[in-house]
This record gives C-alpha cells, sequence and structure tokens, in this order.
C-alpha cells in the first residue's frame, strides 16, 4: 500500500462526531438552528426559478412553503463546502478526481455509468429527502429530539441503501 | 448576524467531516456494505452527544424540546427512495458539498442530480399530498409514543450505542 495523505485514516470518527454533537448544541444555544442541508437545496432552486421562469415560480405551491431566501442553512451549506476545501488544501489532500477508489476498483471507469448514476441518484434522492421531510443530517437533528419521524427516515435509509449497494455490487466488494 | 454564523458553523463542521473522512464516497458506500461503519460511528457519536445536551437544556428550562413532524407515508416511502438515491450517488446532500470541497467531480455531478431534484419535487409537491398526509402523527417523540420520561429512553440508547461501538471495533469494522 502507498503511503500518502490519502491511506491517513483521518480523525477518530468518535471524536468528529462528539465535536459535531457538541456543535450542534452550541449551535441551538446561539441562534436556535438545529443542522439540516436539503432544505437549502430547495431555496437554492427556487431562487434560480424566481429568475428564469417567474411565471412558473409564482404559481408554484411549494416555493411559498420552502421560501428561496438567502437563510441560515445555505450559509450553512456553503460553509461546509469552505471548510472541507479548507481541510483538503491545508492537509495536502485536494484533488481533482471523478472516481471513487471503491467504485473504481469494482465498477470500473465508465464516465458515463458513474456520472449518470450520480445524476440519477441525485434526483431520487432528493425527491425521497424531501418527502421523508429531511435528509441524513435532518433525521440526525430529529433523532437529536428523539422524534419517531428521525428513526423511521434513518431505518429506511439504511434498508433501502443496503439492498441498493447490494445489487450494484453483486459478487461482492473487492 | 444569523447567516454568518450559519457559515461559520458550516465550516466547522465541513472541516471535521473532512479529516474525519465521512464524505467519502467509500466511507459511505462502505457502511451499506456492512464493512466500514466509520460513518455510522460518527453519526451515533454526534446523535447520542445532542440528544444528551439538548435535553439536559430542555429539562433545565433553556429551550423547549419538541418533536419533529411524523407522517408514516413520507417517512417510509421518502426514507426508501432517499435510501435508494444516496446508494446510487455514495453522497447525501451535505456530505455531497464536502466532497467537492476536496475536489471529487462526480460530487458536483450529484449536486446537479439533487438541484433537478428539488426543481421535480417542488412541481410534484401538490401530486403527492396523499401520501404526504398518510398516516399523520404530528410532532410525536419516541418518549410520547411509549408514554415514559425521556431519560428512560435516552439512557437505553447511550447504552445501546456504546455496545454496538464495543463490538464494532471488536470485529474491526
Amino acid at each position: 500500500m502507498v503511503k500518502g495523505p490519502d491511506n491517513y485514516k483521518g480523525w477518530n470518527p468518535y471524536l468528529g462526531g462528539a465535536l459535531t454533537g457538541l456543535l450542534i448544541i452550541v449551535s441551538v444555544m446561539v441562534s436556535g438552528n438545529y443542522f439540516g442541508t436539503s432544505t437549502s437545496i430547495v431555496q437554492l432552486v427556487g431562487m434560480v426559478e424566481k429568475i428564469i421562469a417567474p411565471s412558473n415560480f409564482l404559481q408554484n405551491e411549494y416555493f411559498a412553503i420552502v421560501k428561496p431566501v438567502l437563510s441560515w442553512q445555505m450559509m450553512f451549506v456553503a460553509g461546509i463546502f469552505t471548510g472541507s476545501l479548507i481541510a483538503a488544501l491545508w492537509f495536502g489532500e485536494f484533488k481533482w478526481r471523478f472516481f471513487p477508489d471503491l467504485w473504481k476498483r469494482n465498477l470500473g471507469t465508465s464516465y458515463f455509468k458513474r456520472g449518470s448514476l450520480a445524476f440519477i441518484g441525485g434526483i431520487i434522492g432528493m425527491i425521497g429527502a424531501r418527502m421523508a421531510g429531511g435528509c441524513p443530517s435532518g433525521q440526525m437533528s430529529a433523532l437529536i429530539l428523539l422524534s419517531v419521524s428521525g428513526l423511521a427516515a434513518m431505518i429506511m435509509f439504511f434498508v433501502a441503501g443496503i439492498i441498493t449497494v447490494k445489487l450494484l455490487y453483486k459478487g461482492g466488494e473487492k | 448576524m444569523n447567516l454568518w454564523l450559519g457559515l461559520v458553523t458550516g465550516i466547522l463542521f465541513g472541516f471535521v467531516m473532512q479529516r474525519a473522512r465521512v464524505i467519502r464516497y467509500d466511507k459511505q458506500i462502505g457502511a451499506l456494505l456492512l464493512k466500514d461503519m466509520t460513518i455510522v460511528k460518527f453519526m451515533f457519536t454526534a446523535i447520542l452527544t445532542g440528544m444528551v445536551g439538548i435535553y439536559l437544556l430542555g429539562d433545565f428550562n433553556y429551550l423547549t424540546v419538541t418533536g419533529r413532524p411524523f407522517v408514516i407515508g413520507g417517512a417510509v416511502i421518502g426514507g426508501g427512495l432517499f435510501g435508494l438515491g444516496w446508494a446510487l450517488l455514495g453522497y447525501c446532500p451535505g456530505t455531497s458539498w464536502g466532497a467537492l470541497g476536496e475536489g471529487r467531480m462526480d460530487a458536483f455531478v450529484g449536486i446537479l442530480g439533487l438541484l433537478t431534484g428539488a426543481a421535480i419535487y417542488a412541481e410534484i409537491y401538490p401530486a403527492l399530498s396523499p401520501v404526504l398526509n398518510w398516516g399523520n402523527f404530528g410532532n410525536i417523540t419516541i418518549p410520547e409514543a411509549i408514554g415514559v420520561n425521556h431519560w428512560f429512553i435516552i439512557i437505553p440508547f447511550v447504552a445501546i450505542g456504546i455496545l454496538l461501538f464495543i463490538w464494532f471495533e471488536k470485529k474491526g469494522l
């Protein structure tokens, strides 16, 4: 195995998780905001639609509920990108690449295959997240609050995910 | 002020996620292949820490703790669809931005999919209303559903979490 920054195993996940838990507590104490990301994607789309298709935007029932305004959550998501970029540059791990290692070993290097599944996965995932009331970061918040919704959604995420991956990586992972 | 707090909180979260490797496809799919539990360790530790902290703050009347809306149709069908999409993309909405931050272009394609999905969802939202109202239980929490004090749920959750973590470490997952 090649020694290099990519093989550095990273921070202990329990430490990372505990820091994240503390960060959520502080965020709730300071500004009342729990973590979540999928609403901001709807808001971003709403902002774009408002400019490029204003009549369609005005008729849309959903954008009247999820108002496309610059929100705490949009800034939070912009922060996730920025924070990861800072860490990757700081520790010399930033690299443009298209294929994850696990994908490459098992499913090859077809740009079409990886690109189309990532795109379709994004569409289906987003529709599902909105229906379920949030993606994993939002469901993490729901579970912190001991919500039944968080527990049900998280179980469904993993059950459906495990089945899908089993089919995609048929014959086992290398 | 609120917006700047959002940005700073996001930067810290993104930094921690990049260092702990949880934004990576290999870690997310590794968990779904039941081979690498890094993201599960990360998520569960965050949830358990947050749960204890938020409920303690609630007990001291520092804040009001309420559940999130639970609708069976949305949680089950939406949760299933999310799991399917997540497994194909290999990133969730938050981690795709983090993955793009370390140069992963497949995550960018995924983000285009997420944006398209959001646009489609906004269009089909009215048609989904029967599903989104099927089995509406309101903002119910687990202790409310069972009818016990929240610590009777939190303490067993923490205990189960720790046992699970010990088992993961023993199995080298």
